[in-house]
């Protein structure tokens, strides 16, 4: 699905937990999830903080759609 | 006892009419074997006859695939045969794309085994090989004798319809099906035995060879984010309450596009997921674990982005075939492209 999106030349930020899936299949930019049954935020830590990381990670995301890239990159840190 | 019968297909060529002159002539019968059919009977013992040759052109079965397939159906049946053969097409392109039509016909048309045999980069293989055993052979009829040996294995269990075993061991061309068997010794001890040899630097193979990715180039960076407008896509198997186009919970065949307007999260009185392949409490408590509406809307609010695209596209990544997950991302890139999305973010599970 990235790759079918991706080809049209929109950018596509992968947020996946199986960074290595990601890479196969060929995602360009990837974001590491935090867990498979979550992704995005962490509800073992509450609603509160569970969001507070899911704000952040988006908000990476959004910048990895600003960063030029060559190759596959994942994108770990804020 | 009775022989079992064989029905053996072949172009104009291998059937002996002609060259690329002859790619036009009509369908025929022959009651005898022919060509490549000699050598394959020869190799079976008495047990086994060519009842028939059907000989077809090669272009006139390119230009003409109904009709001549319905003519040579009809051909096949009145021989009421064991096992239809066609070819060995080896890389000749329209004889293998005639091939395997033929024999997909013939087995879902007259529930009869079938068995061809091609060169693996032969058109024909690539369109048929999933759906018909497709004997693996070199790029000419100079390595029949090579393939015969499985071609002739493969027809005697044809015929007595004992149970075919994989790709590797049988000679065929792989389908990508995986068939459950009792193994003499378990996964681990498998994977150990694996390991050990891939340290020693020894050839050893894969229980589940990985299909080949084909790659496409980073696309352009956003440059202005405070106007760009933003998509959600996700394999998460997010859906409304009711899933109601029925998207399957695994191997999925479609994707879903639902409405976010008006709303500012993931409700999950409105959204569920219906995805096989995670344990699904967390998400279904709060969906905006994968489809993250609430930090988006308040980040769209706050100016970090221009707008976010009022709906999402969702379906199921477990067990889905990679060819449909790329018709989905096609399909779904076309509409994103209509729609001018900047960007998008996609969720997977």
């Amino acid at each position: 699905m990235v790759k079918g999106i991706e080809k049209y030349g929109i950018p596509v930020v992968h947020m996946a937990t199986v960074v290595p899936i990601s890479k196969t299949i060929g995602a360009n930019r990837i974001i590491p999830g935090v867990g498979i049954p979550y992704p995005l935020g962490d509800p073992t830590q509450g609603e509160e903080d569970s969001k507070k990381i899911r704000k952040k990670m988006v908000r990476r995301a959004l910048k990895a759609l600003q960063v030029p890239v060559t190759e596959q990159t994942v994108f770990e840190k804020d | 006892m009775a022989k079992y019968k064989i029905v053996h297909y072949l172009n104009q060529f291998f059937g002996g009419i002609g060259g690329e002159d002859k790619a036009g002539v009509q369908p025929e019968v022959r009651e005898e074997k022919i060509g490549p059919g000699i050598a394959i009977l020869q190799a079976l013992g008495e047990d086994y006859e060519i009842a028939a040759t059907v000989i077809c052109g090669d272009n006139y079965f390119g230009e003409n695939l109904d009709a001549a397939t319905d003519t040579i159906i009809e051909m096949v049946k009145k021989y009421e045969p064991d096992v239809f053969v066609a070819g060995p097409a080896f890389n000749a392109g329209r004889y293998g794309v005639a091939c395997g039509t033929i024999c997909k016909a013939v087995e879902e048309r007259l529930g009869i085994p079938v068995l061809t045999g091609m060169y693996e980069e032969n058109p024909g293989a690539d369109m048929f090989k999933k759906d018909v055993i497709t004997v693996r052979t070199g790029n000419s009829a100079a390595t029949l004798r090579k393939s015969l040996p499985y071609i002739v294995n493969l027809i005697k269990k044809m015929a007595a319809k004992e149970e075919i075993l994989g790709p590797s061991t049988e000679g065929y061309l792989e389908r990508g099906i995986r068939v459950n068997y009792f193994a003499e010794k378990r996964g681990a001890a498998r994977g150990m035995d694996m390991l050990i040899k891939k340290m020693k630097g020894e050839p050893f193979e894969t229980d589940l060879p990985m299909p080949k990715f084909d790659r496409v180039s980073p696309a352009e960076a956003i440059t202005d984010m405070k106007h760009a407008k933003i998509a959600v896509v996700t394999s998460g198997g997010v859906v409304p309450q009711g899933n109601p186009d029925h998207i399957e919970s695994s191997n999925a065949t479609k994707y879903g596009v639902y409405s976010i307007e008006g709303m500012d999260s993931m409700l999950p009185e409105k959204f569920t997921t219906i995805h096989g392949g995670y344990d699904r409490q967390f998400v279904m408590k709060n969906p905006n674990l994968v489809v993250p509406l609430d930090v988006l809307r308040e980040m769209e609010k706050d100016g970090e982005f221009g707008e976010l695209v009022n709906y999402f596209c969702t379906t199921t990544g477990t067990g889905t075939a990679t060819s449909s997950a790329a018709g989905f991302g096609d399909s779904i890139g076309q509409r994103f492209v209509d729609e001018h999305v900047d960007g998008v973010i996609l969720v997977s599970t």
